[in-house]
């Protein structure tokens, strides 16, 4: 499968990138391993890529305090391996580690892959649950979006067209369970949970239930108010409107959502 | 747009389309047909070649993403002295039937040594995921890359 023709720009800087995404229907090239299949298949044809994958100034991953900031072209195979990460942030460290096989994680990008906004994705699922911080470059400056805002639909984000995703924010913290269900090792999530304790209270998101990533609200609110696991998992699929596809019905996802937010909250 | 690879070690200059994916550019401007197009979905791994020394699927990288790079596909490993010791272990172990998924397995094989040169089982079975082999060949695999590693790959 090839792709239809486009223009193709490598930005040198930050400041080039966001003047070159003024183009219409442009797109930011990162690893390219959501966007490349999506340009085979033909569902997205934009008229102009812009590379940033020559910023090196965006691969890092830095502590500050009590949260870690890590720079959005940093590879999945990086962070799996970052020893900040790892004792700041196991679960995403764990996570990042897990993402499709060694070679997408030799190339994939944290950025990319948020950017992307598919609503199965582990580390989308993650940063929401771990309400992440997402730093946002365009024409107007800075601005920094709360995993709550910046999932606005499949495969959309609070990103405007000539924004680039440059950090991602993420607090420090220890344990946290990701528990997924997939039907073959490299599939995307049938569903997931994520169960994390912080701040003294839990939280806990889904992936693959609705049309972005998901914060099981009625659970938390329920394990807040004493629930046992048992009890607060029942409310796992409340609010969430997932999908009925090859992976599975809508029914059996809302019974596999219950069942992993159980595991999951017994583990943490 | 004009783009220089070192490929195997020789630098190739070329003046491609964006979209040209780098299997293609490997396999139809260079001839390099030892790379092969499995499922072309990032998925079988078929297309596995090491860009600066790591495993990559080239059809889900693009040529131009490569340029300034070194990338070695399956015939960059053998030396007149002969085969490399990932492709003479799955020579010696059976490790493959009808072939077709062998470069990629021995490319992701010497990528996974060369992160981790002394793997446990389970560890080259994760390391080797993402790549698929039809003729149910894992179990020789894993011997073959067990070996490759005994034999200091």
């Amino acid at each position: 499968m090839i792709p239809a023709a486009f223009d193709y720009a490598r930005a040198a800087s930050i400041d080039e990138a966001i003047e070159l995404l003024g183009r219409e229907d442009s797109k930011v090239l990162a690893g390219g391993h959501s966007l490349l299949p999506l340009l085979k298949l033909r569902f997205a044809r934009p008229s102009l890529l812009v590379d940033i994958g020559r910023l090196d100034d965006l691969r890092y991953v830095r502590e500050d305090g009590d949260r870690i900031g890590i720079g959005a072209l940093s590879r999945h195979a990086d962070l799996a391996l970052d020893p900040i990460l790892a004792q700041g942030c196991g679960l995403l460290a764990r996570t990042a580690g897990n993402v499709g096989d060694p070679q997408v994680r030799h190339r994939g990008t944290i950025g990319g892959s948020v950017a992307h906004s598919d609503p199965a994705s582990d580390v989308a699922t993650i940063l929401l649950t771990l309400d992440a911080d997402f730093v946002a470059h365009g024409p107007d400056g800075e601005r920094t979006i709360p995993a709550a805002d910046f999932f606005t639909g499949p495969f959309e984000t609070a990103l405007g067209p000539q924004e680039l995703l440059t950090e991602i924010v993420v607090p420090k913290v220890e344990g946290g369970r990701y528990l997924k269900h997939v039907r073959r090792q490299q599939d995307w999530a049938t569903v997931a949970v994520a169960a994390v304790r912080l701040n003294g209270d839990v939280h806990v998101g889904l992936a693959a239930m609705g049309a972005t990533p998901l914060r099981a609200r009625a659970v938390e609110q329920a394990v807040a108010g004493g629930a046992a696991p048992a009890d607060a998992a029942a409310h796992a699929a409340e609010g969430a409107e997932p999908p009925s596809d090859f992976a599975g019905s809508a029914e059996y996802r809302a019974h596999l959502a219950q069942v992993l937010t159980r595991q999951a909250l017994e583990q943490i | 747009m004009k783009i220089s690879i070192t490929v195997n070690g020789t630098e190739q200059d070329a003046d491609v389309e964006p979209r040209t994916l780098l299997v293609y550019f490997l396999r139809e401007h260079l001839g390099l047909k030892g790379t092969n197009v499995g499922c072309d979905t990032t998925s079988c791994g078929a297309c596995t070649v090491l860009l600066d020394g790591e495993s990559v699927k080239s059809c889900t990288v693009l040529a131009v993403q490569a340029d300034g790079g070194e990338v070695t596909t399956i015939e960059g490993l053998a030396t007149d002295a002969g085969l490399h010791p990932v492709q003479q272990a799955f020579h010696e172990n059976h490790a493959l039937q009808c072939g077709y998924c062998t470069p990629g397995f021995v490319m992701a094989s010497v990528s996974l040594l060369k992160e981790n040169p002394n793997p446990s089982e389970e560890e080259i079975r994760l390391g080797l995921e993402g790549n698929l082999c039809r003729c149910t060949g894992y179990h020789n695999i894993l011997k073959a890359v067990q070996a490759a590693a005994r034999a200091g790959a």
